[in-house]
């Protein structure tokens, strides 16, 4: 009976994910594989991709040049420090949002959250306007008497701009978590005698804890993988590794040592995510007994 | 009446203000009457509006942009709602594996799989297709409808579906009259996120569309590193201005935050 059973759920289970496994691998799977075999050709500036023959040459001259290395440190830090903003604004204010009465709660949410409707090379746009050499920014600070500051094509442009692209995609996980909140239990512990403090770290924090790792996970992998916001707020001097690739793929036109790099910021990118997902899954486990 | 003491609401006006800047400082460019990018000082001009809608190339663009986050959109959610209550509900072996399969696309680089297509689609020979630019942005997009999907039935309490069971209801009236409901904010806000996300996506598209399915924020932004304008800044405002307008309608049609979180 029990064995049927296993049958029979195991059969619906496959049915049920079928579409999204042939669109899985029809243009996940398959692209990545070829993008890897890419990867190992070699490559000619006169003559170009040789699919026949294969070398190491990309990963040597990716390990070998600091020029490299360079882009990729820098690509991890600008995301993390994004990621790590994005928490501290976005879990504070969406449980702000969730305290407000109706019809204000509505309309923040609203404001806040409208700015995900709108192209990412928009707000681009109108970053590299506020943060211009005499844009917004630039003429208050000379108003206040201090002299104008080189704001754009900065690592400082780049994670000003990932952090209001990226909080969104932060604060509309942990809503949705805070809206399964049941606030008896946080009248309950007020009534007790908890201070408010109390209440947001024993009994908000932990109940919405999945809401702000799905969060996170969503903004580090963006960020990682931004190319809008450094390709028009870094220059063309602060490279990231998305511009990086982008170059190498339609200006060098070097496909194989573009692949080479695309490989690689995609397993550095795995390696971190999963590693963070264990020691996330850990946790429960330990927390749930 | 608000229960936010006053360090709480500082801290909310000052994020209010710094995801509201960018666009305001867009949309007062736009009306500028110089040539330069300058906010208008002593009166309005409508000189970079006209100039956007004689430019064929953008309006198209936008028509593009619009049609394939339709469809990438609902075709995401058809596919991604059984998959997501495959996972949460059923055991069969590799269903951990599936699950992370389906939700990979959001931490590998839209980059790196934007090349990945440009080479399948190359050797394909179906580069620059409207049709295999719209699976292109589902695959993207689908993870998005997987997570919220999953996040509302996972939770869920299952003692409805046990009940509408036990009373003899199908499998199809099951989905349709109790789990569906219990899921649709996962749903509907999957489908948004889904939409936006497509409308969005600069990152992939740059390489899969041709000058024919060119999409509104590739035009833009390969706009915008040829030249800066404030014809860049009307074309910005134009879409500020229907995004708002959208989100008014769908406020009225269904009621935005329950679009957003499901709230009755």
């Amino acid at each position: 009976m029990k064995w049927v059973d296993a049958m029979r759920q195991g059969r619906q289970g496959y049915l049920m994910s079928a579409p999204a496994l042939a669109l899985y691998l029809g243009l996940l799977v398959i692209p990545l594989g070829l993008t890897l075999v890419l990867s190992f050709n070699v490559f000619d500036y006169g003559s170009g991709i040789n699919s026949e023959a294969y070398t190491f040459d990309h990963y040597v001259s990716l390990l070998g040049d600091p020029y490299f290395y360079e882009i990729f440190l820098r690509t991890f830090w600008i995301s993390a420090l994004t990621t790590i903003l994005c928490v501290l604004i976005g879990v504070p204010e969406a449980y702000i949002l969730s305290r407000m009465g109706a019809p204000w709660r509505s309309i923040f949410l609203i404001l806040i959250l409208t700015p995900l409707l709108i192209s990412v090379v928009v707000r681009a746009f109108g970053w590299s306007l506020l943060l211009g050499a005499d844009g917004l920014v630039n003429q208050t600070l000379q108003a206040l008497g201090s002299s104008p500051m080189k704001l754009l094509y900065t690592p400082f442009a780049v994670v000003i701009a990932l952090v209001h692209v990226m909080l969104p995609f932060m604060i509309i996980p942990v809503w949705t978590s805070l809206q399964k909140l049941d606030p008896a239990a946080e009248q309950a512990a007020l009534s007790l005698g908890a201070s408010q403090f109390t209440v947001i770290r024993k009994i908000v924090l932990p109940q919405i804890m999945p809401g702000v790792l799905s969060g996170t996970l969503i903004v580090f992998g963006l960020a990682a993988s931004s190319f809008a916001i450094p390709g028009l707020l870094g220059g063309r001097r602060l490279k990231m590794v998305a511009t990086l690739i982008y170059d190498q793929y339609l200006s060098e036109l070097n496909w194989p040592m573009g692949a080479a790099i695309a490989v690689a910021l995609l397993l550095l990118n795995l390696l971190i995510m999963l590693s963070w997902n264990r020691m996330i899954e850990g946790r429960y486990k330990k927390s749930l007994g | 009446m608000s229960r936010n003491g006053p360090f709480a609401l500082l801290f909310h006006a000052l994020v209010v203000v710094f995801m509201l800047a960018p666009l305001v400082v867009v949309c007062l460019v736009a009306f500028t009457p110089e040539n330069t990018l300058s906010l208008p000082t002593t009166e309005f001009s409508l000189r970079w509006f006209r100039a956007v809608f004689e430019r064929a190339d953008f309006v198209d663009a936008f028509y593009n942009s619009l049609i394939l986050a339709f469809c990438a959109a609902s075709l995401a959610t058809i596919i991604a709602v059984p998959a997501a209550l495959a996972i949460t509900r059923l055991e069969f072996p590799g269903r951990d594996f599936f699950n992370g399969l389906f939700l990979s696309p959001i931490i590998i680089p839209h980059l790196v799989l934007g090349v990945a297509l440009l080479r399948l689609f190359a050797l394909m020979g179906v580069n620059g297709s409207f049709a295999w630019l719209i699976f292109a942005h589902v695959l993207v997009i689908t993870p998005y409808v997987l997570r919220l999907v999953l996040a509302s039935a996972i939770g869920l309490d299952r003692s409805a579906e046990q009940a509408a069971q036990s009373l003899g209801a199908g499998r199809f009236t099951l989905f349709r009259q109790i789990t569906l409901p219990m899921i649709l904010p996962g749903v509907a806000g999957g489908w948004l996120l889904a939409f936006i996300n497509s409308f969005d996506e600069v990152t992939l598209s740059i390489f899969v569309t041709s000058p024919a399915t060119q999409t509104l924020p590739v035009r833009m932004y390969v706009y915008a590193t040829e030249s800066i304008d404030p014809m860049m800044a009307a074309v910005s405002a134009l879409v500020i201005a229907l995004t708002a307008l959208t989100m008014i309608l769908l406020d009225r049609v269904y009621g935005l935050d329950r679009v957003l979180v499901g709230k009755q």
